[in-house]
């Protein structure tokens, strides 16, 4: 799924391999085909989104590269590593649908778990904790419990956890899928600063296909039973800048629209412009 | 970050008991209900004229209250002793065995018929035996069966606890590449103490009904059971139930502290 021509040459490892990705669940007549053949690859500093149809298999995607789940068969590399070492040296940072914080620490508590857990000592915490909750947001609220904040902020706080190491690549499940419209174009803002000061490459669920458009670089499509992809959408070509210099401003930009037709034609697999996208990202 | 503005009014984010949100109407109609009974049983026993060995009136129990006010405080305090003793002990037990079963299918296996035993069997009547077993002249016997009475609860719903730990909380310490002692640290024991406190709550009133009761199968003198049953064989009826009530305030003592601990454990926990 590589482009010569528009992606520009990678200058260390890719920071996702994923080669002919198996992932089966079950057994017999209960065999479910969650992944099939699925081959991905995200450059360093590269902003990719995974869409498809509910149970398509993004979450078992996003697990594999965690290594919460291993495939059934197929290799995984995370910055040419297996990904089970990846995760062991603790090259990424991920934020699940759910924020998954811990209710019973505060704020900050739940922001420094990683840096605790791998034994930071606690100054160095504290100067970072504070860093990541003014990035997020919350500073005012560094010591409130997570049932004291509303959902977008608990998703803030979680956000602000995955990037408590500064990874070089951060995996996230849908993290806005439970906000309202508002608070999700606000964090959506906000992730592509976040990403622009960090230059961390992201992988990136969701089911809503303007804010795929709006983030990344390049649209995974994926389609369901088995789950596999469908197609791939490169942005950059439709003359948007790179996702780290996006603007607010985009979602108002012809090439915007352009896209988030592409994307549409591919997830409803209609077969002649679901060709067309495929000839824009073979281009 | 000029852009997040939903930061809304600082407000007081301390940590603090639910009670604040308490009621009024649930504290006073338990009140009116109390003192509109009592004032009934005092009419009721004036105007038929009740014996005091049938029902005393409440006014006879309170004066013997005064009267006897540091006997059943003295008893009260050795009864609450055995009682807070046995507590203690049983919440160790119910906690490690709970921590054992929760890691080991094969003693959870183990557990579960002699667990679901003790559940049923009505402790306090072991002891008479638990007397002869450790003399008459302890109060081990007591304890004993105050222990035995809080485990299983506390057992029961700490391994309840252990069990409630959330998937998303399992994969975000994988991902973290936590170690199992951290896992369990930071995950797993945070879960589950809620639980182990609901337990606590369950099984306090049941110590002291345990610890109380096995006194009256004889052993050492001096606690609320024992001032009990010697003042009923008097014919000190009125002696007897201010006896009584020093049993219910223990109780509820025993009741409203550990209640107030589980809150207090629950506190970030939003009722769903
Ligand atoms: N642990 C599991 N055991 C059995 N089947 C599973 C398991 N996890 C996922 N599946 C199956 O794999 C398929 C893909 O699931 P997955 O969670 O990856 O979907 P998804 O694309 O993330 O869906 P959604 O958008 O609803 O989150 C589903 O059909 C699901 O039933
Ligand atoms: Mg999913």
């Amino acid at each position: 799924m590589t482009n010569p021509l528009i992606q520009p040459e990678p200058l260390g490892q890719p920071a996702i391999q994923v080669r002919g990705a198996h992932r089966v669940f079950g057994k017999g007549r209960k065999q479910v085909d969650a992944l099939s053949a699925v081959d991905l690859t995200v450059a360093d500093g590269e902003f990719v989104s995974l869409i498809g149809p509910s149970g398509c298999g993004k979450s078992t995607l996003l697990r594999l590269v965690a290594d919460l789940d291993s495939p059934t068969s197929g290799e995984v590399l995370v910055f040419g590593k297996s990904a089970r070492q990846a995760r062991l040296d603790q090259e990424y940072g991920i934020a699940f649908q759910q924020s998954g914080l811990l209710p019973w620490r505060t704020v900050a508590g739940n922001v420094e778990l990683p840096l605790k857990l791998h034994g930071i000592n606690s100054e160095i915490r504290r100067r970072r904790v504070a860093e990541l909750l003014e990035l997020v947001g919350l500073t005012d609220f560094a010591r409130s419990h997570p049932d004291q904040l509303s959902g977008g902020m608990q998703q803030r706080v979680a956000i602000a956890r995955a990037l408590a190491e500064s990874p070089r690549l951060l995996l996230m499940d849908e993290p806005f899928g439970a906000l309202d419209e508002i608070t999700r174009e606000r964090m959506q803002n906000e992730l592509v600063r976040i990403c622009a000061e960090t230059g961390a490459a992201v992988l990136f669920v969701t089911h809503s296909i303007p804010e795929a458009v709006f983030l990344s670089d390049r649209v995974v499509v994926m389609s369901p039973r088995p789950g596999r992809i469908a197609g791939v959408v490169d942005i950059r070509a439709d003359g948007l800048a790179a996702a780290h210099d996006r603007s607010a401003g985009v979602r108002e930009e012809e090439g915007f629209f352009r896209a988030v037709g592409e994307v549409r034609s591919l997830l409803h697999g209609t077969p002649e412009t679901a060709a067309v996208a495929r000839g824009v990202d073979h281009r | 970050m000029t852009t997040v503005a939903d930061a809304g009014p600082a407000k007081d984010t301390r940590a603090r008991l639910p009670i604040a949100e308490v009621r009024w109407s649930t504290v006073l109609a338990p009140l009116v209900v109390g003192v509109v009974a009592i004032a009934a049983w005092e009419s009721v026993v004036e105007a038929f004229d009740i014996e005091p060995f049938v029902l005393p009136a409440p006014s006879a129990i309170w004066e013997q209250v005064r009267l006897h006010g540091d006997s059943i405080a003295s008893g009260a305090s050795v009864t609450g002793r055995n009682a807070l003793i046995g507590t203690l002990l049983g919440a160790v037990l119910g906690v490690a065995g709970a921590m054992l079963a929760g890691s080991f299918r094969v003693v959870d296996q183990m557990a579960a018929p002699v667990v679901a035993a003790l559940a049923v069997i009505p402790i306090v009547a072991l002891a008479p035996v638990l007397y002869s077993m450790f003399g008459a002249a302890v109060d081990t016997g007591r304890i004993i069966v105050a222990a035995v009475s809080v485990t299983i609860p506390v057992y029961l719903n700490t391994l309840r606890g252990l069990r409630q730990v959330r998937q998303v909380h399992l994969d975000l310490m994988t991902a973290c590449a936590a170690k199992r002692w951290q896992v369990v640290r930071t995950v797993t024991l945070p879960t589950a103490t809620p639980y182990v406190f609901t337990g606590l709550r369950v099984a306090s009133s049941l110590a002291v009904i345990a610890a109380l009761i096995a006194e009256y199968f004889g052993g050492p003198i001096g606690g609320l059971g024992k001032s009990i049953t010697s003042s009923a064989a008097s014919s000190n009826y009125p002696l007897a139930w201010a006896y009584v009530s020093g049993a219910i305030v223990l109780g509820l003592l025993f009741y409203i502290v550990t209640l107030l601990v589980e809150l207090w454990f629950s506190r970030h926990l939003r009722p769903t």
